[in-house]
């Protein structure tokens, strides 16, 4: 198995590591760097529960392999907290009830942080097509509409869209 | 509880004393209520409050803690070795090449695990089931081998290379075809047969008389499909053995911790002290959480015989095919009416598809569960149930999928025959539903099938729904519509839930009764932590459990820490599944918390100085009746029991309850469900759907719509999508999520929710469950309206999941389509 040194920029930090060819970003990222909010929940790339952003894009983590995160920046759920407040999806998701189990919740939030960027101000059926590829068993979906609609418009109220 | 006072021994005899209703008052008839309850202040945030939840700062911050979260210094992993085939015989297992590779630690195969008897588990219903074969393979992808070893992927490419010579043995797919026992699945067992059991329930006599005399009978077979509860985090599993303490400690995705410790030490012989299993946040588990896997026991194997320890996390293909399956049930129902059109009697013969091994979760006296409540919400004379049960070469089947006591298939047989002759008749559905409800003023009601349903209003819940969705200009439009030749339909659903489970009378798992429990401890700063038998899997009880305390107690909710799922800390509860949770633990926390409220009255009495008939409770103080401002809060009684204790009183505050309760509780609701057919393509479009549910009492609100809106979907999904498909090999070919269509926010409607409340009458809180209540009530209105749009070219009946190919099809034999 070839080794291969990559370096790339996790939640703002930059840093080196020396992988498995074949290593999975998943991976990568729960058992190497130990950030375990991003979550498995198939291997067809179906379910969104391992989403992140790459270069600011939602991926499926699964799909892709630690290799080619070389030179890019990650962000992972966990840095959407950081500066110690609630990003607005955060807060949505916790005021509509967004979330029952939790375990699709990083990987809804961070497929809906990346349809907000593109697009901050959605129909119910642009937001339904953004999160469908990301399963959620628990809510029927309702709530989580709600919650990214919440988001929308705490985030337009903070960065009136021109 | 007992305590001293004044040299005196008091019993608390009277856990009841603030009940509402006495618990050996099982049923009652009840007024139902449109108005949710709330008795206390946002800051307390009892009951009736839409408290947001407890638990989620964690999960939106990626901070939960699931099963595959954990690593342990030295962990090793396990991978599966599993069968390609359906029914093989295992001529032999070579292990050599994998156990050469470098970081391979060990092979485990059926062979090894017969050294210390555990190559054979007993199943929840008293079967028994492989955890690895020594002889033959059953079901395809079924566990042949384990692999240990350092790495992840080492443990996946180690599988690779095991290599298992199998004899093809001809397959077992058709439960029909089992029925002749040409090829049998089970030869392990003393008899030659690949039938279970035989349950009858009702009375066949008088049955079969009405059936006799009766002016209408309609008859209808369907088939309630083979479907994957398919829960977003899979099964998995750390097994850590810690040999000089001989102790293990378990990390385990378990809706029922206690009762998994239980079964661990009765199968092993360790000693349940040295057992403890540990339930982190659950991914999801809706029944399918509830099973023991052969995974989980070679995972424990693994780690007490490598003395280290070993994570499994299944792969959702491993989960898809291996893991136990809901329903399959293949039904022929009759339902009789009188000249009038009422109904007067139901005969129902089932063939129910087991797979492998009768390993169905509904622990109970009764091998299909609670299939006898298939009268639903009707009023007749006389019932017949007929149920055999059958193996075939597949996996397990008959654990829940949001329902595991085959309510789900009696609601759907039931609804759909109360639409076909409605349908027949030529009356409007929901016309007929009102002409032939069990009666509010008949509750307490003694069902044909011997249920005792504790409460209702049908009549009351379906009109809501009716005036919610505007019923009646939607069967103009649709007439409208019809004219036109465009195709639509309304459907409707009246279902009644029973759930609970249950009194010990009936209900156990391996003997051990089917109660829950709470603790409640108070802090001497007035703060508590309450533990539970149970454990969620995104129900949300740190929310509402802490909720029913702040309700009795008078005690914030927020100032309340719940918790659930360590076998070594938590009170022994039987687990969360089958909406039990509510009925059983709610009702413990209710009853704990009255017994420290009556011991809270004791030291109140003592610090005011005044007798105990002195006292009136108020929200959250024990006051003097006619001088409130005479009060003592419950934090200020939580001090005293701590630093100024009554004499003679034993210190501190806290108390257990377990709870048997005295009968189940009977959810229930109305549904209606507007679908559009496109006549080219067969494409059914959920336009709207109301769901009226009454769940009694709530809790939340914003839990239930959370749960309510869960459940539909989860309704949807096998109505339309869903479905474990074979081949005639009993290959699956639904393994993926590519292929096992998981209904995404693009095919799921806007729910539109409503309720009415009628409370238990036997619940201390008068709540009754409400997680399953949608799954099992929506996908018959979802069949009924596709039926109810195409009854008219001839159409009778569309077994779930109604795919477009098969309304095309129908479409196609009637005539509208070349």
């Amino acid at each position: 198995m070839s080794k291969h040194t990559i370096t790339l920029t996790v939640n703002g930090q930059e840093q080196t590591h020396e992988v498995d060819a074949r290593l999975l970003l998943v991976h990568f990222i729960r058992e190497n760097l130990n950030l375990t909010g991003t979550h498995i929940g198939c291997d067809s790339t179906s379910c969104g529960a391992c989403t992140v952003h790459l270069n600011g894009r939602a991926v499926k983590s699964c799909t892709v392999f630690a290799v080619q995160a070389n030179g890019k920046s990650v962000e992972t759920i966990e840095a959407l907290a950081a500066a110690g407040n609630l990003h607005p999806l955060q807060e949505g998701f916790w005021e509509k009830h967004g979330l029952q189990c939790g375990y699709c919740t990083p990987g809804m939030i961070m497929s809906a942080k990346d349809l907000l960027e593109k697009n901050p101000d959605p129909t119910e059926e642009e937001i339904r097509w953004a999160i469908s590829g990301n399963l959620c068993r628990c809510t029927g979906y309702n709530k989580i509409v709600e919650a990214i609609q919440y988001a929308a418009e705490k985030l337009r109220e903070k960065e009136p869209v021109a | 509880m007992t305590y001293h006072q004044e040299g005196a021994a008091y019993q608390l005899e009277d856990r009841f004393e603030h009940h509402s209703a006495k618990p050996d008052n099982a049923s009652a008839q009840v007024e139902t209520q449109d108005e949710v309850r709330v008795t206390t202040p946002p800051d307390v945030c009892g009951m009736g409050h839409r408290m947001k939840r407890k638990e989620d700062p964690r999960f939106i911050q990626g901070r939960g803690r699931y099963v595959d979260d954990i690593k342990l210094p030295g962990m090793l992993y396990m991978d599966i070795v599993r069968s390609p085939y359906a029914h093989a015989k295992i001529l032999d297992i070579d292990a050599s090449a994998a156990l050469e590779m470098e970081g391979v630690v060990a092979v485990i195969t059926g062979k090894d695990l017969e050294q210390h008897g555990l190559h054979w588990m007993p199943t929840l219903m008293s079967d028994t089931q492989m955890v690895l074969p020594t002889e033959k393979v059953v079901y395809y992808a079924q566990e042949v081998a384990v692999v240990i070893a350092t790495e992840r992927y080492i443990a996946a490419d180690a599988i690779e290379q095991v290599f298992v010579d199998y004899e093809p043995l001809d397959p077992v797919v058709d439960p029909f075809e089992a029925m002749e026992d040409k090829v049998i699945v089970r030869d392990d067992k003393e008899t030659k047969t690949n039938r279970i059991w035989h349950w009858e329930a009702g009375d066949k006599e008088a049955t079969d008389k009405i059936f006799d005399e009766a002016a209408h009978v309609v008859k209808q077979t369907m088939h309630i499909p083979r479907i994957h509860v398919s829960s977003i985090e899979t099964c998995g599993m750390v097994s850590d053995y810690n040999k000089p303490m001989e102790k293990f400690t378990i990390y385990m995705t378990s809706q029922a911790p206690h009762a998994h410790r239980t079964v661990f030490a009765l199968v092993s012989g360790i000693p349940e002290h040295k057992i403890q299993v540990i339930s982190p946040d659950i991914g999801g588990g809706f029944g399918g959480k509830v099973p023991v896997y052969p995974g989980y026991v070679c995972c424990i194997v693994a780690s007490l015989l490598l003395g280290r320890p070993v994570k499994w996390i299944e792969d959702r293909s491993e989960n898809l095919q291996a893991d136990s399956f809901a329903r399959d049930y293949h039904i022929t129902a009759e339902m009789a009416a009188d000249k009038n059109g009422k109904i007067v009697g139901l005969r129902v013969n089932t063939l129910a598809d087991n797979g492998c091994a009768d390993a169905a979760a509904n622990p109970s006296k009764f091998p299909a569960g609670m299939y006898s409540i298939c009268t639903g919400s009707y009023d007749m004379k006389a019932a017949h149930v007929n149920v055999d049960a059958v193996y075939t070469t597949k996996p397990p089947g008959g654990v829940a999928y949001r329902c595991s006591f085959r309510v789900t298939e009696a609601v759907h047989m039931i609804e759909r025959m109360a639409d076909i002759m409605a349908h027949d008749l030529g009356v409007d559905p929901a016309e007929y539903r009102m002409n032939n409800f069990i009666r509010a003023d008949q509750f307490p009601y003694k069902s044909p099938t011997g249920w005792e349903y504790d409460s209702g209003n049908y009549h009351g819940a379906l009109r809501k729904a009716m005036d919610m969705i505007g019923y009646e200009a939607l069967r103009q439009e649709q007439a409208e519509k019809r004219a036109r030749g465009e195709l639509m339909g309304i459907g409707i659903s009246s279902f009644t839930e029973v759930v609970g489970a249950g009194p010990s009378r009936d209900y156990d798992i391996l003997g051990v009764k089917m109660f829950d429990s709470a603790e409640i401890r108070i802090h001497p700063t007035g703060k508590a932590i309450a533990r539970f038998g149970t454990k969620s899997q995104g129900q949300g009880h740190e929310t509402t459990y802490a909720q029913i305390v702040a309700e009795e107690l008078g005690l914030p909710a927020k100032d309340i820490e719940v918790e659930e799922g360590d076998t070594d800390t938590a009170p022994y509860g039987l687990g969360t599944y089958a909406s039990r949770s509510t009925p059983t633990a709610g009702a413990a926390a209710a009853m704990a918390a009255r017994k420290i409220k009556a011991k809270a009255k004791k030291i109140a009495a003592y610090l005011l100085e005044v007798g105990e008939d002195d006292l009136e409770w108020n929200i959250n103080k024990w006051q003097v009746k006619g001088s409130p401002e005479q009060a003592k809060t419950i934090q200020d009684i939580a001090f005293a029991a701590y630093t100024n204790n009554p004499p003679g009183m034993e210190p501190g505050l806290e108390a257990t309850d377990y709870y048997d309760p005295p009968n189940l509780t009977f959810p229930f609701g109305s549904y209606i469900c507007v679908v559009d057919i496109d006549s080219g393509t067969g494409e059914v479009k959920v336009r709207r759907f109301v769901a009226v549910d009454d769940c009694g009492n709530i809790i939340n609100p914003l839990i239930v719509e959370g749960q309510v809106h869960g459940g539909l979907t989860m309704g949807l999904a096998p109505a339309l999508y869903e479905e474990i498909v074979y081949d005639e090999n009993g290959q699956c070919l639904t393994g993926t999520f590519a292929d096992y269509l998981v209904p995404t926010a693009v095919e799921s409607p806007k729910w539109e929710t409503g309720h009415t409340i009628t409370p238990s009458p036997h619940h201390p809180i008068g709540a009754k469950g409400v997680g399953e209540s949608p799954t099992v009530g929506a996908p018959p209105a979802i069949a009924n309206a596709v039926v109810d749009a195409l009854w008219h070219l001839g159409v009778r009946h569309i077994d779930i999941p109604i795919t477009p190919q098969k309304v095309w099809q129908a479409l196609r034999e009637n005539g509208v389509m070349d």
